[in-house]
């Protein structure tokens, strides 16, 4: 058995460090480290509950609008507050541009590079890789940088900046747009349309929408120049379609809530199995493996956060969150298989897990089902109304649940407010989902499940098959233990 | 990662193009593990030069000064220890972010982790690398403060770095680049006929001076958010919701953000360099001239009283 540990992992969000235990080339086992802990959930106890909207956004420079959501969304249940409909919708606008953008740099900036590295020098494939995809130089990040700038300017729109704006609040946004505001915030979203089709997609949204079948797939792979289908090809060449099997189950809080319920559907689905609704009641945060004091496993709106560095078992700062007592997968594949997406349905069910090339495809599936969003969103904009609702927000005694799906996945906030002050405050990130540390059981989560059976060679923490693995599920570590 | 938005051709092309060859980035650079610490442990030993130190984040000297709450993964090595191994190789030493300079949100009351700024802490000058430290150079660190710093100002800062134009008298006295320190907040809001005339915004959304009742500090914190403005042309008083002094060693332990705290009627934070007295005078006077479509405009989330000079004119 050689143990490794691979670290500064970088090209994720945040601090990363996995533990490898291989023999004849294969992974056996994976622990998988958050090493960094702020301390977060403590800052929060005390302060006035609207100060979450301040704090809990800076959990996270690249997802700071999420925790945004997830605030607004626990506060609004505390203080029974109903937003106005412009403001849900301006809300969901400025999170999926921010979604977008994140899908995209994790394609272009952290995940791609990898199939530039050297070690696939001689394969048919790599010089047209490293002309596209090398970290730094490639041709693909310096396309996709500026577009997503420009796509950014939805935020300055809508929310001041990006990120940590205060502009989301339980009463909806603080900007009420103008014709001239909605119009360049259309003609924003025309010109992101226009580059996603034209550098990732290589064809109109709605084509590629309509691809439905593991075959279908081959077939625009094939054929298509953009670096999508590029993806594809290369992804087929080196097996990332058999690698990081993730065998569920998959979960999705829901996305972009609205009047009409959510665009993505909440709920629960094994890899291969049908749809089951979700009960948040079952999640609870195991301590057994985290650095932190010893207690029982405990609903998030009960739970403590007591750091402890000399834990005996502990080795992250992550504690291991359970729905039912099981790891869970979250992220845009679990968002897109839970609300029933054709293409992502085939694939799950062809292979009877999530792999690498599925997380990657259903973040561009995702990123197209958005576009069109969006732009019925812009239209349902009625700006006679208000953005946000005139009635002044009271907190006194409650509690709250906030259930939102970030980029990387499910994402809560439970808040328990007494005498209008945040008595507790938990947060559950979308990778302490998917990199949680063992359990009481010792049931690995689901990076260190699909960890293992990776081909490592003599040289495990060179192999870049653990990097396409780790990367595949783009990790925020920061928010992770927060 | 707010950096990654500059450049018409990338962020790399920009580097690239200001002479800036980049040792490592932990979001973009290709590598990773062994050969990372490697190439540090090169730098530590002075084998290899190091012009610019950039560090995003607080330094976490907790639990009892062991730095234990961030070790630098892979490593075994602490931040805390890492920072202090590097920073005296580098040319120049730049915070970016309000949590690099003071500690910033981490450093919030109870403060959990003792997190510290690279050379000043939310109480004063000090920091893990303390007062008196300079870079090889002879700089003392340069904080690119706010939370989030604006990517111009980040940017900028290296590129004055690179072409060796920025200097200790550039750096106002908590160490911020004064391109951006000497600047107000305040300068160049959208509001400022509504802060004039005190004509206050009461709610969420309403287009009024958001200093008398809703938190606004931008008349004491130091950017030129409103003049340079954030993503393609937003600021926060622009959209609608209070500047929070980003910029300010502390500012996280503000308590109620949202709503400005008063004595006797009047606001406890006034401007910045006004005497009280005038203030209060100024604020009296102007608010017996308001025109009516001031006033009503401040209470609304957008004009409801155009401009002109009555009925029938313009």
């Amino acid at each position: 058995m050689t143990r490794t540990i691979v670290g500064p992992f970088n090209r994720v969000e945040g601090d990363l460090e996995v533990r490898l235990e291989s023999h004849d080339g294969v992974v056996r086992e994976a622990r998988v480290t958050t090493p960094l802990y702020r301390g977060f959930e403590q800052i929060l106890v005390g302060r006035a509950p609207a100060d979450a909207l301040v704090i809990a956004p800076r959990i996270c420079g690249i997802c700071s609008v999420s925790q945004s959501m997830a605030a607004v969304a626990a506060l609004r249940a505390v203080s029974g507050t109903v937003a106005a409909p412009n403001g849900v919708l301006a809300a969901n606008i400025a999170h999926a541009a921010e979604n977008i953008a994140d899908h995209l740099t994790h394609f272009a900036v952290f995940f791609m590079p990898d199939f530039a590295r050297p070690d696939y020098a001689g394969a048919a494939w790599h010089p047209a890789a490293v002309e596209r995809f090398a970290a730094e130089t490639g041709a693909a990040s310096a396309e996709i940088l500026p577009v997503r700038a420009r796509l950014l300017h939805v935020m300055g729109l809508i929310a001041g900046k990006w990120p940590h704006s205060l502009a989301f609040q339980p009463g909806g946004t603080t900007r009420a747009l103008d014709l001239g505001a909605r119009m360049r915030l259309a003609g924003t979203w025309r010109d992101f349309r226009a580059a996603f089709e034209r550098i990732v997609l290589g064809g109109p949204v709605e084509d590629f929408l309509s691809i439905e079948t593991a075959d279908g797939l081959a077939a625009y792979a094939e054929a298509g120049r953009a670096d999508l289908p590029h993806f594809l090809r290369i992804a087929a060449a080196t097996g990332c379609d058999r690698l990081g099997r993730g065998p569920g189950p998959l979960m999705s809080f829901g996305a972009y809530h609205g009047e009409d319920g959510a665009l993505f559907a909440g709920g629960v689905t094994e890899a291969q199995d049908g749809w089951r609704p979700l009960d948040p009641d079952r999640i609870a945060e195991d301590l057994s493996h985290a650095w932190m004091q010893e207690g029982p496993a405990l609903h998030p709106a009960r739970g403590e956060t007591r750091p402890d560095v000399d834990r005996p078992d502990g080795y992250s700062f992550a504690k291991a969150p359970r729905l039912d007592g099981r790891p869970v997968e979250v992220g845009a594949v679990a968002r897109q298989a839970v609300d029933g997406q054709p293409l992502i349905r085939a694939l799950l069910e062809r292979d009877g897990a999530t792999t690498v090339t599925t997380r990657i495809l259903a973040r561009m599936v995702e990123t197209a089902r958005l576009i069109l969003a969006v732009e019925g969103w812009v239209r349902a904009l009625d700006l006679r109304e208000a953005f946000c609702a005139p009635e002044t927000v009271r907190f006194g005694d409650g509690t709250g649940e906030g259930l939102v799906e970030a980029a990387r996945g499910a994402l809560g906030h439970w808040v328990v407010v007494r005498g209008d002050r945040i008595q507790r405050y938990q947060i559950v990130a979308p990778t302490t989902w998917n990199f949680s540390p063992r359990d009481a059981d010792g049931r690995p989560g689901p990076l260190e499940q699909a960890l293992v059976g990776t081909p490592v060679g003599d040289q495990p923490g060179r192999s870049v098959a653990v990097q396409h693995v780790v990367r595949s599920f783009d990790p925020c570590m920061v928010c992770t233990a927060h | 990662m707010a950096v990654l938005e500059c450049g018409a051709r990338g962020w790399s092309a920009e580097l690239d193009a200001v002479g800036i060859d980049l040792v490592w980035h932990p979001s973009v650079s290709l590598a990773t593990g062994a050969e990372v610490i490697e190439r540090l442990e090169r730098i530590e030993s002075g084998a290899e030069p190091l012009d610019i130190l950039c560090l995003e984040g607080a330094v976490l000297c907790g639990p009892n000064g062991t730095g234990r709450f961030n070790r630098f993964a892979g490593t075994g090595r602490t931040m805390l220890d890492w920072v202090r191994a590097l920073a005296p190789r580098a040319g120049t030493v730049v915070a970016v972010g309000s949590c690099a300079a003071f500690g910033g949100i981490p450093a919030g009351d109870p403060d959990p982790t003792d997190a510290r700024g690279l050379q000043h802490t939310a109480r004063g000058p000090g920091g893990v690398l303390g007062t008196e430290f300079r870079s090889r150079s002879g700089m003392p660190v340069i904080n690119v403060s706010g939370c989030a710093p604006h990517p111009g100002w980040i940017m900028e800062t290296l590129e004055a770095v690179a072409a060796g134009l920025i200097g200790p008298a550039d750096l106002d006295a908590l160490g911020r680049p004064r391109f951006f320190a000497d600047h107000l907040a305040h300068h160049g809001c959208s509001r400022n006929e509504f802060y004039e005339f005190k004509a206050s915004a009461e709610r969420p959304s309403d287009r009024g001076c958001m200093m008398e009742n809703l938190g606004c500090k931008a008349t004491q914190a130091v950017g030129d958010c409103n003049q340079r403005s954030w993503n393609g042309g937003g600021t926060c008083t622009d959209g609608g919701y209070a500047c929070v002094a980003c910029t300010a060693p502390g500012f996280e332990n503000t308590r109620g953000f949202l709503a400005t705290p008063k004595i006797a009627g009047i606001p406890v934070g006034l401007p910045l360099d006004m005497p009280k007295a005038w203030f209060v005078a100024l604020a009296a006077l102007s608010k017996s001239a308001t025109p009516k479509r001031v006033r009503d405009n401040a209470r609304a989330d957008r004009p409801v009283v155009p401009p002109g000079r009555g009925p029938g004119t313009r």
